[in-house]
């Protein structure tokens, strides 16, 4: 693991609006994630889980205290900043895949590179790299539809991974998979922890995925309870 | 990642196929609405021009304030010296004169007495001139129905219509009834060589054709006429044109003081078709707006539809850190796109259906056989060069402005919402 803190989150609170009150849904939140750390967070539904892996993803603001990610503080950030950090630096893994249909295996992992104006030749190799990390370089011209539900996710793997970034963001990755494809999804997302060195953030309650974590920290009513590392 | 658009487009017919379709009916009718109303209008103009008014005309005032009662008494005077002075002042205009006039046709039987009798009206134009070029103007030799053209003093070419109704074989003497220009009974033969249809249902159901020469001599009309008609080069009206040469001749020749004096006046003041054309034109900008509107409506329900089904998918681009604005600018290459395929496929049939009513034509004639109105009983559409282009304007502009509408939602879209949603 690599110590140096890729992510900072200092007095952290979030509230919204509920009709005329508001509702706390993060509460005095200090954390600190280092490179290449296997984290989830974990607790129940409403415990403020998303909404953390939100901020941290640069996708929300904090209501007060600072989330400092990869040294951009989260909330000073304008639109197209936070745009640019996700774009760059995160990776995002969505509970139902997401994958576009329309599109090729291929394509759907060579969307975040578009973005980042890569020249064709070198999106393809990293394309084809990130499709062998997930074992599916048989299926690059497949679409969606004519995958099982765990190869749309070992896609969806892909896509977060081909552009290599700081940190990738996983809710509930698992929620729609059988033991055994979750297992084999794990274990992908291990070894590129282990090989790349990439920092995987969970948001979570599965105990299969909770057995695999290297670090949990575990939310109730919005409030880190417990922060426990493996070993 | 214009191939990324373009495959995207190519592969999901619910954001290409059903959008192209909408854009290219929508152009398709704005292309035909268009030939159509430049046809009819151009049919009306030319037909005013050619029966009536011709680009320029010149009368006497008095005539000119009384036109609408075709009055020969107040005819013009010193006709062949105006015509030589046009000719030459604008020599590649056609100059023509013309004397219209009403009266009674008398049919006798061999014993001399009337066996049939109608109102006519009637037309004397150049038809035994060398160089006439009346015979092409009126459309006369491609409208005999039954016969041939005069070929001597003395012969004329009834309707078809009112040779059916007065039992005229040809050959047979007509005796026209009428008044000279100084107000006296007159009676004439002549001869009837031929029958005409032109088109026009108010000349159809009882119209004569006499040589000019033989209508001044029977009216008494020396060296007079109802009017010369000016015909600009090409025949191709230009209002502009036709305003100088009326203004130019007026500032020279019209004499307030002087009733009988030449006064000359344009088609479009003649014929009142100024606002007639005017509206017309206006039309054709209220046809265009109108489908803008419209399609932009339809599109914009479209693109809220197409927004549904890609909410999934403009999450994820907006999650993986795609700018609102760079996905917003994709909606609209892709709206230019459809624009333009559906512009070319709706411009392509407009054309062809306007192609096809500009050469087979719509006959009106059933619905004409009272009408009094000087316009042809076929309506034809007309190929312009705005034909061509028209419909990229409903068909690009509606699309993107439909598109801009409902890609709005994207910028509404929150960020802090995007797990939630992408995990329905």
């Amino acid at each position: 693991m690599n110590n140096s803190a890729l992510i900072t989150i200092t007095d952290l609170v979030k509230r919204f609006p509920m009709g005329k009150r508001e509702f706390t849904a993060l509460s005095n939140i200090n954390l600190t994630f280092n490179g290449g750390e296997f984290a989830g967070i974990i607790g129940p539904s409403g415990s403020g889980k998303t909404t953390l892996l939100n901020i941290i993803g640069s996708l929300d603001v904090p209501t007060e205290g600072k989330a400092v990610v990869l040294d951009n503080s989260v909330g000073n950030l304008n639109t197209r900043q936070s745009a640019d950090l996700r774009n760059q630096y995160l990776g995002f893994i969505f509970q139902t895949y997401n994958l576009l249909a329309v599109y090729t295996v291929f394509e759907n992992v060579e969307l975040p590179l578009l973005l980042l104006k890569m020249a064709a030749s070198e999106r393809r190799k990293l394309v084809n790299q990130s499709l062998e990390w997930v074992g599916l370089t048989d299926k690059v011209n497949s679409r969606p539809a004519q995958l099982s539900g765990g190869e749309c996710q070992r896609v969806s793997i892909a896509r977060a991974m081909v552009k290599e970034p700081k940190i990738v963001l996983a809710d509930e990755p698992t929620a729609n998979l059988d033991a055994k494809n979750s297992h084999h999804i794990l274990q992908t997302m291990e070894k590129l922890n282990a090989d790349l060195g990439t920092t995987f953030i969970f948001a979570t309650h599965d105990e299969k995925v909770i057995q695999y974590l290297k670090r949990k920290i575990s939310l109730e009513d919005g409030q880190v309870v417990a922060d426990e590392v493996k070993g | 990642m214009i191939r990324f658009i373009i495959n995207g487009l190519l592969r999901d017919h619910h954001r290409s196929l059903f959008p192209i379709i909408i854009v290219a009916i929508g152009v398709w009718i704005t292309v035909f609405m268009q030939a159509y109303l430049s046809g009819v209008l151009g049919d009306m103009t030319d037909s005013t021009a050619r029966f009536s008014t011709g680009h320029v005309q010149i009368m006497s005032r008095a005539y000119a304030d009384n036109k609408d009662q075709v009055p020969n008494d107040l005819a013009l005077m010193g006709v062949e010296r105006i015509m030589t002075e046009m000719e030459a002042e604008y020599p590649e205009m056609t100059w023509v004169k013309r004397i219209n006039f009403g009266g009674l046709i008398d049919i006798p039987d061999e014993h001399g007495e009337t066996r049939s009798q109608a109102p006519v009206a009637g037309f004397g134009i150049d038809l035994l001139s060398p160089n006439s070029t009346e015979l092409h103007t009126m459309n006369v030799s491609k409208s005999v129905v039954r016969g041939h053209l005069p070929e001597n003093p003395g012969e004329i070419l009834i309707s078809e219509m009112l040779a059916e109704k007065l039992e005229v074989n040809l050959g047979d003497q007509a005796t026209l009834v009428t008044s000279t220009m100084f107000g006296s009974m007159t009676m004439h033969n002549f001869t009837v060589v031929g029958t005409i249809r032109f088109g026009i249902q108010a000349m159809d159901r009882g119209a004569i054709i006499a040589d000019v020469t033989d209508v001044q001599q029977a009216l008494d009309m020396q060296d007079a006429a109802g009017g010369i008609l000016g015909f600009l080069p090409n025949r191709v009206y230009d209002n502009e044109e036709a305003l100088a040469i009326v203004e130019k001749f007026n500032a020279g020749h019209t004499d307030e003081n002087d009733e009988f004096s030449p006064v000359m006046g344009n088609l479009v003041e003649l014929s009142n078709l100024g606002g007639y054309l005017t509206y017309a034109g206006q039309f054709s900008t209220y046809l265009v707006v109108i489908f803008v509107i419209i399609m932009s409506i339809v599109l914009w329900n479209a693109g809220l539809l197409g927004g549904l089904r890609r909410y999934g998918e403009v999450g994820v681009r907006l999650a993986i850190g795609e700018p609102k604005g760079h996905i917003y600018r994709s909606l609209i290459y892709e709206s230019v796109f459809i624009g333009i395929v559906g512009s070319i496929f709706g411009t392509a049939l407009g054309l062809g259906c306007a192609y096809w009513l500009q050469v087979v034509g719509l006959d009106i004639s059933a619905f004409m056989k009272n009408s009094s109105m000087m316009i042809p009983s076929v309506f034809r559409a007309e190929i312009t060069d705005q034909t061509y282009y028209i419909g990229f304007y409903p068909g690009l502009f509606a699309t993107v402005l439909g598109t801009m509408l409902s890609g709005i939602g994207i910028y509404k879209r929150q960020t802090a919402q995007l797990f939630k949603e992408l995990e329905v």
